[in-house]
């Protein structure tokens, strides 16, 4: 017999849980949902398009009565659940339904704030939160000509919007001397209103409302001061109230919102509750994103598993009006602590302050262009310091020296077949469809049905504001991110209790941490060997099998199943020999194509996986090592002739390149990492786009770093200026190190110093010379095994049963 | 249908969390052995793009192609959701440390 888990409530918090229930543990429970509203669960932050005509109501509906039907799950829609026997575990509606439970889930949202004024209950006088009242404000605006909207917030802006696109003629009033005091400053909210007046909305600021006046039907609304406006509809939008009737009447302990927990549970533990009903660590929330985190959270510890804790959630926030770009997030405010950046084009209709303190930000409003919002957003979660690319900040992530995209076109104006992800050819039509028929509400969700933006990520903007056209805003990712399926700790704790903890094999980790599979997926197997190999190296046996094939195999997969074969040419400097060495090969085992790479290297293609250890075997007695052009490693140093040869050239640029390859060679690195050494600031070896660069003066050495040439084109950051070779070797050695320490898996040096701040990077290489030789030490330490050569390994006869030539099953 | 059992190497040979591949007379094989000593064969083709599953990271009863990440579940031979597709499965037993294959029509003995 299964338990009974009921549900009061069947708006998007609750119904979320019930879904990421579903996902985890689809039997654990025989539900079901008790409804006020006499509909099945819409998105209730769509109203306002449907106000607007935008939408329809069928348009939101996100799960009609076939998919409770699916589940199984009871739904007893227009029931008002109005008393709960905790004791007996039961709850009863008005009309005397009786639903025993074992589980209860509350979700019972929040009410609109009616102002306690004369003639508030006057036909004509409604508020806006549900598809009732959006019904009622159509309705009225097909019969009147005048609406007055009390409130100038999000809701009240909307509300107003609406009913002038549906013909009336609307005032809004507005306590305040700004719109919107709440989530702009006054700078911003002066624009917002000269933009909305421009559209032909009427506003009335600090006017406080004393009396709606009428006879059948409200007439007019008068204010403090004695103006008079007359109104045949008045929309009251002044804030909303957590819905608490219920659980106070049932002795469940409540402040302004029903008290919960970090797991949602209440005072009673076998009730938990969600949405906008609950008050967690004093806040409340009126945005869906927190929901949808809380929602996940309790659906988790409702299936027993006890995984992860809700702690709270950062938000931003955006209007819902269409033609109106409008962002906000943090305190935006600020005080004698706090400083302002901000830019300002009036005829342009754009304004952008950030609030920053100790070069963090600490709030962000954006008003006519809000493409950096998310940018923004997330540097203010991270903590991250921005001091290295402050001055150019305001102009958005596109000027971090980035110049590999073109400027973004508006999403709405974009069309259907218009190309959003180049690397899997997805339009924004296919991407639309998906959202709406397979009623996809994250950026993971559009990644895993449509790829878009799941390659190279450099379209990733585009497809959250395609997704915030087209189902509303949920951008708020949780601030914590978890490594993968497998478990809720983030990259960071697991290091960490890597460390802490002497974890040393792949299975102690995931015993301590709780993975909740057996041997971990495909996402955290690579991450977790890169940690340990990191964390103890020299000590711990690399787990083969969770290497990706390129670094199983020490070759390149190609798209026919093929190896490609790169020989280890230092700092790009050869010779005959050698050249004929590699031709010999090339002639020997019929490689269909020998190409130059980007990185000054020989390219062997179409090579046969069991050809591999022999073709190795030749090259190794030839005298190369392997090039882990395969691996997150150090992949090539790049070099020009420098000084030797060139005339501009001021330093010996190959002898120097081909010492940080001979140090640096074979290590594993959290992704690929790339260097080059150019000879003079012509820079021809390209160094300011690489993971390290170095780049030859007069007198002596410039170190860049962070540089990328790929996916996002984006230009080093001088780390430091030093006199000598064995300097530049030192420097190199430690900033490996520390990305290596510190860096996400698969994060290449660009975004992950994007992430910790340069100045982070600068004080652990650069102004602790102490801290600088320990970075060194603990990274040659490393290389001791890590150059042990893999091709003469394999040459030899290491892991053969990988390269066999498949058997004849018979 | 007819069964057609035929020999594909030993168990020994493959490593747990891996794969080996064998030619069913012309048509590659991937055999997997998990990490709990379960064999499960599959054709070594990615319903998506061609790839050789057996190249692929092996993790619970599923390998995620090495070319562009699809996730086959080696029980059902399908693609794991949202992404659709399957590839042909063949049944395994494993006798005295040899795995033996149905390669049911594939091969006429």
């Amino acid at each position: 017999m299964k338990e009974k888990l009921v549900l009061i409530g069947n708006g998007m918090a609750g119904v979320r849980t019930l879904e990421e229930l579903l996902k985890i543990a689809p039997d654990a429970y025989q539900i079901s949902v008790f409804g006020s509203e006499p509909y099945g669960n819409y998105n209730r932050i769509l109203l306002s398009p449907v106000l607007s005509g935008e939408k329809k109501v069928e348009d939101i509906i996100i799960n009609d009565d076939t998919w409770y039907e699916k589940h199984g799950i009871t739904l007893h829609k227009g029931k008002t659940v109005t008393r709960i026997d905790r004791k007996n575990r039961i709850v009863f509606t008005a009309d005397g339904i009786q639903a025993p439970y074992d589980r209860l889930l509350m979700a019972t949202g929040s009410n609109p704030i009616v102002l306690p004024i004369p003639g508030n209950d006057l036909p004509g006088v409604i508020t806006f939160r549900d598809i009732h009242d959006v019904d009622k404000m159509v309705d009225a605006s097909t019969l009147y000509k005048h609406a007055v909207v009390i409130g100038g917030g999000l809701l009240g802006l909307e509300a107003a919007n609406g009913l002038m696109m549906r013909g009336m003629s609307v005032t809004v009033v507005h306590l305040a001397q700004t719109l919107l005091e709440r989530q702009l400053d006054p700078v911003a909210g002066s624009m917002l209103r000269k933009s909305l007046e421009e559209r032909g909305l009427h506003f009335l600021m600090a006017h406080s409302t004393e009396a709606i006046l009428g006879e059948e039907r409200v007439q007019s609304v008068r204010f403090k001061g004695g103006l008079e406006v007359a109104a045949d509809l008045v929309v009251m939008a002044v804030g909303i109230r957590p819905n608490i009737d219920l659980a106070k009447k049932s002795n469940i302990y409540c402040e302004r919102g029903v008290m919960v927990n970090d797991t949602l549970q209440t005072y009673d533990p076998k009730i938990y509750a969600v949405g906008e009903c609950v008050q967690h660590r004093g806040q409340s929330y009126g945005l869906v994103a927190p929901l949808f985190e809380q929602a996940k959270v309790c659906a988790n510890h409702l299936a027993r598993f006890g995984i992860g804790r809700y702690e709270g959630s950062v938000t931003s926030t955006k209007l819902k009006v269409t033609g109106i770009d409008l962002f906000s997030a943090g305190d935006f405010v600020g005080n004698e602590n706090t400083e302002d950046l901000v830019l300002k084009d009036s005829s342009r209709g754009v304004y952008k302050k950030l609030v920053v303190s100790n070069n963090r930000i600490k709030g962000a409003v954006l008003y006519g262009d809000t493409v950096d919002g998310s940018w923004y957003f997330q540097l203010l979660r991270d903590g991250t310091d921005i001091s290295a690319f402050r001055e150019n900040i305001l102009f958005g992530q596109a000027h971090l020296g980035d110049s590999g995209h073109g400027s973004k076109d508006k999403v709405l104006t974009m069309a259907d077949t218009a190309e959003v992800c180049g690397c899997n050819g997805v339009c924004k039509g296919t991407i639309v469809q998906a959202i709406i028929g397979k009623k996809l509400f994250t950026l993971d969700e559009v990644r895993a049905h449509t790829k878009a933006s799941a390659s190279c990520g450099s379209c990733t903007g585009l497809v959250e504001s395609i997704l915030a056209a087209t189902v509303g805003d949920y951008s708020s990712t949780p601030s914590k991110k978890s490594m993968c399926a497998c478990t809720s700790f983030t990259h960071e704790e697991v290091r960490s209790a890597i460390k802490q903890q002497s974890l040393k094999t792949m299975p102690d980790v995931r015993k301590y941490m709780n993975w909740t599979t057996p041997d971990g997926c495909q996402s955290c197997r690579p991450s977790l060997n890169f940690y340990l190999l990191c964390a103890w190296p020299n000590e711990y046996v690399d787990d083969y099998q969770s290497r990706f094939i390129n670094e199983r195999a020490h070759a390149n997969i190609q798209k026919d199943g093929t190896y490609s074969v790169v020989p280890r040419i230092w700092g790009g400097v050869t010779n005959p020999k050698e050249l004929r060495a590699i031709a010999d090969v090339a002639d020997k085992y019929s490689v269909p194509m020998v190409k130059i790479t980007g990185g000054q290297r020989i390219d062997l293609l179409g090579v046969k996986k069991d050809d591999l250890p022999k073709m190795w075997r030749d090259l190794s007695d030839a005298g190369f090592v392997s090039g882990h052009a395969y691996g997150k490693s150090l992949r090539t140093v790049k070099t020009c002739v420098g000084q030797e040869w060139c005339r501009f050239g001021t330093q010996d640029s190959t002898t120097m390149g081909i010492k940080l390859e001979r140090m640096a060679w074979g290590s594993w690195t959290p992704h690929k990492f790339k260097m080059a050494v150019s000879g003079c600031p012509r820079k021809c070896a390209e160094a300011t786009i690489k993971d390290f660069g170095v780049v030859a003066v007069d007198s002596g050495w410039e170190l860049h770093v962070g540089g990328n040439g790929g996916v996002k084109i984006r230009a080093t950051d001088l780390l430091a200026k030093v006199a000598t070779m064995e300097e530049v070797l030192e420097y190199c050695a430690a900033f490996m190190q520390v990305y290596r320490e510190e860096a996400r898996y698969l994060e290449r040096t660009a975004p992950w110093i994007e992430r910790v701040g340069l100045a982070h990077v600068k004080s652990a290489v650069v102004e602790d010379a102490d801290n600088r030789k320990r970075l060194a030490e603990r990274f040659a330490a490393s290389q001791v095994t890590a150059q042990i050569d893999p091709w003469k390994e394999r040459a030899e006869g290491v892991h053969a049963g990988e390269f066999a030539a498949p058997a004849r099953a018979e | 249908m007819t069964t057609n059992w035929i020999s594909a190497g030993l168990m020994a040979d493959i490593p747990q969390r891996g794969a080996r591949v064998v030619d069913v007379a012309g048509l590659a094989v991937a055999v997997f052995r998990t990490s709990d000593d379960k064999v499960l064969a599959v054709e070594d083709r990615c319903p998506h793009r061609g790839g050789p599953l057996s190249q692929g990271i092996v993790f619970g009863t599923s390998v995620a192609c090495p070319l562009h990440g699809w996730v086959i579940e080696l029980e059902s031979g399908d693609a794991r959701a949202p992404d659709v597709g399957c590839v042909r499965k063949f049944s395994v037993r494993v006798e005295n440390d040899t795995v033996y294959l149905d390669a049911g029509a594939t091969v006429t003995a």
